[in-house]
């Protein structure tokens, strides 16, 4: 087996069995099954499974991952001190994390959905919500890998990662809303598009939503997005760029990881 | 087997290495000494590619120090503190480590004097500060490196454990490898070491065999040497530094009594 392999099964099985990552599984396991108990058809739980997802996947991914990397810092070093060049170590350790988290996502979110097949989610829907979480755990292991590698200080560094969740969730949406309001004069669709391809949780948003038939819920950019690119070129588009949230912060991690002195 | 031509290294405006240079040789025991902030635990990193030195040249086992790392396979390393993850059991530890360097010849030796067979079922997080040092001993010595290098090795062992790792040091420079300690228990360095290092403030300020250092401070033991040059290089400190504070003083005289003359 080669290195990063090797280093990504030691993160899996230690991983695996971490308390937290169990707890976050079941979290959305028992929310969603919870949502079709009380009576939610596919769509329904799907949409308020969505909302839900975007605030607190980030959130998880952010907080657990800074500390996960500041934890496993020793065992780095003692990796590092093997005849191991550091590109590949570093990619097993990312997806070490990454993987796990993801996993976690797609187990807790996904069964209630294998178990309610027939209660309506479209396939289409159902995926994409697989898709966006997968697609923001990654991004957001990413982005905390990169956090927790330039700052010493941990408790800065968690600080930060809790900055980055503040203004992805909360702080964006607001900006975004009072530019709407402010700029209402002015024709606003290209640049409402590019902040909204800026931030990941609403790249994840409407990746979803394209595939929901609910054009009234997507909201101003939502729409705007549903009626600049159509569906099928708009799934494209919010995929590609959810995709780009991942190399970006995963290559500046890296370089960040094979340049520093540990 | 090692060694380390003028390194240095900064950070910010610290100079943590000045032109350090080192050689380890085969079959002896290097103690690295030196006081607290003296750039020790730099120089180990330096020399396992942790960290890049600004200048200088490492050489490992006749290879020269490169970014790939393969020179690392001339090396075992116990670091100060073992952390490993804590939900892996021993026995994924030690696999992990085994398959990242396959086809190098193992030593099972220490792993057998430390029974890892017996405990290879454990969660790494239900052991003990001394047990997970017992695994991390037994990393460092799993293969048959050229060199060995042990970061405070006996810090938390118990008496009986940390006596079976001194034999197994024993033992390796009987081999012929070369062995680089560092450690605060100088009593204990004496009856390792055949050569000192001492660092201070990030100069190398001897290198060389025990005997020589013995003659030159003319102390008995290793400890009462290191001491001696510990002290001497404090009080060399604080004159250059009085001397220097009275230099940049301003011309100041004390202002005569009113009508003294």
């Amino acid at each position: 087996m080669n290195i990063v392999s090797l280093v990504l099964l030691a993160g899996l099985r230690d991983l695996s069995r971490n308390r937290w990552i169990v707890a976050y599984a079941l979290c959305f396991l028992g929310i969603a099954e919870g949502l079709f108990w009380f009576g939610g058809t596919g769509p329904q739980v799907l949409l308020s499974l969505l909302n839900l997802v975007l605030l607190v996947l980030p959130l998880v991914a952010l907080v657990f991952g800074t500390i996960h990397v500041y934890a496993s810092r020793e065992f780095v070093e003692l990796l590092l001190a093997q005849p191991v060049p550091r590109r590949q170590l570093f990619a097993g350790l990312y997806l070490g994390l990454a993987l796990p988290l993801a996993g976690a996502f797609v187990v807790g979110a996904g069964v209630p959905f294998v178990v309610h097949a027939h209660d309506g989610a479209t396939l289409g829907g159902v995926a994409a919500l697989l898709a966006a979480g997968v697609g923001l755990s990654l991004a957001f292991a990413a982005i905390a890998t990169w956090i927790a590698l330039r700052t010493d200080d941990r408790l800065k560094g968690v600080g930060i990662a809790l900055g980055v969740w503040l203004a992805s969730t909360v702080i964006y949406d607001g900006l975004v809303l009072g530019a709407t309001a402010a700029f209402g004069d002015y024709p606003l669709e290209r640049p409402l598009l590019a902040l909204m391809l800026a931030n990941p949780v609403d790249v994840a948003r409407v990746l979803v939503l394209t595939q929901l038939d609910v054009s009234a819920l997507m909201g101003y950019t939502g729409a705007l997005f549903q009626h600049t690119f159509g569906t099928a070129l708009g799934t494209g588009v919010a995929g590609a760029t959810l995709v780009v949230w991942c190399v970006v912060p995963l290559a500046l991690a890296g370089r960040r990881f094979l340049r520093r002195d540990f | 087997m090692i060694t380390l031509d003028t390194i240095r290294k900064r950070f910010g405006v610290l100079d943590v290495l000045q032109d350090v240079s080192l050689a380890l040789r085969p079959g002896a025991v290097t103690a690295l000494v030196g006081p607290n902030g003296s750039g020790k635990t730099t120089l180990i990193k330096i020399v396992l590619g942790l960290t890049r030195a600004d200048h200088g040249t490492l050489h490992v086992d006749g290879r020269v120090a490169d970014e790939a790392g393969a020179y690392r396979k001339a090396i075992g390393y116990m670091p100060q503190a073992a952390h490993f993850p804590s939900n892996l059991r021993v026995g994924d530890v030690l696999d992990l480590v085994r398959r990242l360097r396959p086809g190098e010849a193992t030593d099972d030796d220490l792993g057998r004097a430390f029974a890892m067979d017996e405990i290879s079922d454990k969660f790494v997080g239900t052991l003990s500060g001394g047990t997970r040092q017992k695994v991390n001993a037994v990393i460092a010595f799993l293969f048959r490196p050229a060199v060995l290098i042990l970061d405070e090795p006996t810090a938390g062992l118990d008496p009986l454990a940390a006596k079976v790792l001194k034999d197994k040091i024993r033992a390796v420079r009987h081999e012929g490898r070369s062995v680089l300690v560092t450690s605060h228990i100088l009593a204990e360095l004496e009856s390792l070491a055949d050569d000192v290092a001492f660092l201070c403030d990030g100069r190398m300020r001897f290198a060389g065999p025990v005997a020589d250092l013995l003659r030159r401070t003319g102390e008995r033991s290793l400890e009462d040497a290191i001491a001696g040059l510990m002290r001497s290089e404090r009080a060399s400190h604080r004159s250059a530094s009085t001397v220097s504070a009275a230099i940049q003083m301003p011309p100041w005289r004390a202002p005569e009594p009113e009508g003294a003359a």
